[in-house]
């Protein structure tokens, strides 16, 4: 059966008979990034596309279907008329900070790409800190954003700015809480080690409510943390008409609006793989048939089915809910959020030391 | 107590939330709830109401006659100078002289479609049809008249 | 590349205590047309709004001073384009008040039911478009589902969607379409069914909730002092329904609530339109199985001439009291005409209740006042 597996030591077993061991680096980091590049712009139409057509359904509508069978090309026209369009820079601007945004948010997001295990031994970069590299290197798009909302000179821009800083701070917490109730049950930060801790059962299965809760949790966070709806402050359309990026247009703002579906990628593939055990299959206690019948689901597809549940789960959330205002969405994480997950860091410590989980 | 408080306020939030998902998540999984009309492809099926006010026309038989004796009570009734009556003297074959309208121009750009002349005409001689598809590349055209070329009044309409 | 003080200099043009003042409109998503606002804001703090008017502003009280009486009655269905219906009955009321004409009690049934008709179809486009002011999109669609109807039963009977002109002195243009009171019932089932829809999504929502309850508080005097009418202030307790005071036409033959709250909020305000919906409704009810047979209009003369004097006449539109004022000098056209627009008063609050609250308050409260520019600005 195909899958992914064995494709990296191949490769690298190949590239080492061929070439000395610098050059086999170097061409593996030319693979690696032109890989990275190519899953950004197709996740990219995807996710476009996927949300477009989410919303059209659940709002009784048919979405885009014009563009190729199912309109599964809109997308891809999007992306052309956004590249040929102008990218105007306003005349006050910060020229230098206010080019650079939009690379700095996309950089961070292709970083967060390291850690990421796509499929079985098919993964970028097994840190032994993966965890605590995720959380670190998310709280960076912060700046991007900041540095976009300040250098456009635009009241709106501005505003929306600091309302993502305010909010990007403050749910970093309990999603870093929520991750560190899995990397207690684990006891490891590595990302592998935490994907083979869940061979006979996902954590949202073996963690029992303390999982749960972290997984509610960790989903608000990272909704938040996406600047998505019913948190999406930043970009609040109907109050600041397009929020720190009202001044881009072009491929610039494409840059953003690909940066946000990848950040929600991402997010969700590290939900994916902490509370629901990345490329696992679904094993059941001692179902032996039933275990082995689902090994012969390739990982990449476990791994992509439980990720693009999760985009699912957080695009419903979208186009459900009205947004929060800025002081109730700080309420919400500081009242509520933060002690429920002290509580719940509580409650799985000791779950642990007793050693009550399966 | 503060704390059951607290308990009871994040279950009644959580669970409204979760009644809004419900509704969304129904229409999600039910496509034939959806009510989109593709418009130009539905063009052959799309029934559009027989009262409906789309442009004033003027109705002409087989014979190429129509009703309008000229009287302009349609362009006294139009309150935005839509309508302009041309008339002429017709010289019957038995030497009568008689008014007939010469052009009845039309002026869609400027018509509200609010009926009125519709109800002044006393002989019935004009009125509205449900065509709504008037994009034209230029705007004379929209300027109309709406008798036929050599169309005349028909017999016995005073 | 510039210096960043000079930035800060170009960014606030008041610049006192670190005022930031923002231009919201004339184009912008949530208000709903041309209405151009002058925010102050300290933070995310509203310190003063002012709006400024003007951009739509068409002179229609000017225009219907050269149109006889039988034509000035169209040109009010642009003003509040959501109500035109009732416009248009307030102004044919004041004609037929005027010269006296019999107007039959046929079309004075139908009358009724059209306009309870154009206050569900103008709630429900309200409340879709506030749901998408607080963020939450899908509602829009829902509520246009329903008001879809409606505008497919006006297009059957009066030929047209929004701007009917179906009203003229002394009755209607032209009688019922046949399958009217049929599809109205449709309707009628329809709209039961979908309301849970509406509480499920937005009105118990927490997140709804939150935002609205509480902000942009009115008192009943303040209502009363800015000469706030209809749903907005109704729901700061003052009782002001014209259908109730002053019933016109057949209001005073059917039940119906006048729907009052007393909390003043924007949430207070939603309720008010969400249960007048349901009142409508209960009128409609009890008047379409008993339209009377015979003329759906009377007889009038050919030229109408308002003897010499001053007339006033009010109705109830969806947003509040539409009083229309006419000096006649007795001639074929109106010497003088004023309209008593709601939406004007109603704006005239936003600044009193948005003072101190954040922006996201100003949208709940600009949302819940019902906005037509065209109507505020003539």
């Amino acid at each position: 059966m195909f899958s992914l597996e064995g494709i990296t030591t191949n490769v690298q077993d190949w590239l080492l008979m061929k070439f000395n061991p610098t050059m086999a680096l170097a061409i593996e980091c030319v693979i690696v990034i032109l890989l990275s590049i190519s899953l950004f712009a197709i996740l990219g139409l995807v996710l476009v596309l996927m949300e477009r057509k989410v919303a059209a359904h659940i709002q009784i509508r048919l979405g885009p279907n014009r563009v190729g069978p199912g309109g599964m090309f809109q997308t891809v026209a999007d992306t052309l008329k956004l590249i040929m369009k102008e990218g105007l820079t306003p005349d006050k601007a910060d020229k230098f900070l206010f080019n650079l945004a939009p690379f700095v948010v996309m950089m961070v997001g292709m970083l967060l790409l390291a850690p990421i295990a796509f499929a079985k031994n098919f993964q970028i970069w097994d840190i032994n800190i993966g965890v605590l590299y995720i959380s670190s290197v998310s709280s960076l798009s912060v700046i991007g954003i900041l540095m976009a909302g300040w250098a456009s000179n635009n009241k709106y821009s501005l505003l929306g700015a600091m309302r993502s800083g305010a909010q990007i701070v403050s749910y970093e917490l309990s999603a870093g809480f929520a991750v560190l109730t899995i990397v207690v049950l684990t006891g490891s930060l590595q990302i592998s080690e935490i994907i083979n801790a869940q061979q006979n059962g996902w954590w949202i299965f073996k963690g029992h409510i303390p999982a749960v809760i972290a997984f509610v949790l960790y989903i608000i966070a990272v909704t938040a943390e996406t600047n998505r709806a019913p948190f999406d402050l930043a970009e609040a359309e109907s109050e600041l008409t397009a929020g720190f990026h009202t001044e881009y247009s072009g491929m610039r703002f494409a840059l953003f609006f690909l940066a946000e579906y990848i950040n929600i990628f991402i997010v969700c593939a590290i939900g994916a793989t902490l509370f629901f055990g990345g490329w696992m299959p679904l094993h059941i206690g001692n179902w032996e048939a039933f275990n082995h019948l689902m090994d012969y689901i390739p990982s990449s597809v476990w791994f992509m089915g439980k990720t693009f549940f999760l985009i699912f789960l957080i695009m419903w959330f979208r186009w459900t809910f009205p947004r929060l205002r800025v002081d109730q969405l700080l309420n919400l994480e500081w009242k509520y959020l933060l002690p429920i997950s002290l509580f719940n860091l509580l409650l799985v410590a000791v779950i642990t030391i007793l050693g009550w989980h399966f | 107590m503060f704390l059951k408080e607290y308990i009871t306020d994040v279950v009644t939030g959580v669970t409204s939330l979760l009644k809004g998902m419900r509704k969304t998540g129904y229409y999600f999984t039910h496509p034939k709830e959806i009510i989109t009309e593709q418009y130009p492809d539905n063009r052959a099926t799309l029934l559009m109401s027989d009262r409906f006010k789309g442009e004033v026309v003027m109705p002409h038989d087989a014979n190429n006659e129509h009703t309008c004796t000229g009287c302009t009570a349609c362009e006294l009734a139009c309150p935005n100078g839509t309508i302009k009556v041309v008339t002429k003297f017709e010289t019957s074959p038995e030497g009568k002289k008689k008014k007939a309208i010469d052009a009845l121009v039309y002026r869609l750009e400027l018509c509200t479609m609010c009926n009125l002349c519709i109800v002044a005409c006393p002989s019935d001689a004009i009125k509205m049809a449900p065509n709504f598809e008037h994009s034209v590349f230029d705007r004379t055209k929209l300027t109309k008249v709406l008798n036929q070329p050599g169309s005349k009044i028909r017999e016995g309409i005073e | 590349m510039y210096n960043q003080t000079e930035i800060i200099k170009d960014t606030s043009e008041l610049g006192a205590d670190g005022e930031l003042v923002i231009n919201m409109g004339p184009q912008h998503p949530a208000t709903h047309g041309v209405l151009h606002l002058v925010v102050t804001l300290n933070g995310e703090t509203i310190k003063k709004i002012e709006p400024h008017l003007g951009y739509i502003h068409r002179s229609i009280e000017k225009m219907c001073e050269s149109l006889t009486y039988r034509q000035f009655i169209y040109v009010t269905s642009r003003m509040d384009y959501l109500s035109s219906h009732i416009n248009n009955l307030g102004c044919a009321l004041l004609v037929e008040k005027g010269m006296q004409i019999e107007v039959p009690d046929r079309a004075k049934y139908v009358r009724v039911i059209l306009s309870e008709l154009t206050r569900i179809a103008s709630h429900e486009l309200w409340l879709g478009a506030m749901a998408m002011d607080l963020g939450a999109f899908t509602p829009f669609f829902y509520a246009f589902r329903e008001r879809e109807m409606i505008t497919d039963i006006m297009e059957d009977t009066c030929g047209a969607r929004l701007t009917m002109n179906y009203i003229v002195p002394g009755g209607l243009m032209y009688d019922l379409h046949p399958d009217f009171q049929k599809k109205v019932k449709a309707f009628i089932t329809q709209f039961k069914s979908k309301v849970t829809e509406y509480e499920d999504l937005v009105t118990n929502n927490v997140i709804f909730q939150s935002r609205t309850k509480g902000v942009g508080i009115l008192s009943a005097e303040d209502a009363i002092s800015y000469g706030c009418t209809g749903p907005v202030a109704r729901a700061s307790g003052v009782s002001c329904d014209i259908r109730k005071i002053y019933p016109y036409e057949v209001y005073d033959k059917v039940q119906f609530d006048e729907v009052l709250e007393t909390a003043g909020d924007s949430f207070a305000r939603y309720m008010v339109r969400v249960k007048e919906m349901n009142q409508s409704i209960r009128i409609i009810e009890q008047l379409i199985d008993n339209i009377p047979e015979g003329d759906f209009v009377g007889k009038t003369k050919n030229v109408l001439k308002l003897p010499k004097g001053e007339f006033y006449t009010r109705v109830e539109t969806a947003r509040g009291e539409f009083g229309v004022y006419v000096v006649s000098e007795g001639g074929t056209t109106p010497h003088r005409i004023k309209f008593r627009s709601p939406g004007f008063s109603n704006l005239s609050v936003l600044n009193h209740i948005s003072v101190g609250s954040k922006i996201g308050d100003l949208m709940a409260s600009m949302g819940t006042l019902d906005l037509v520019i065209p109507d505020i600005d003539r």
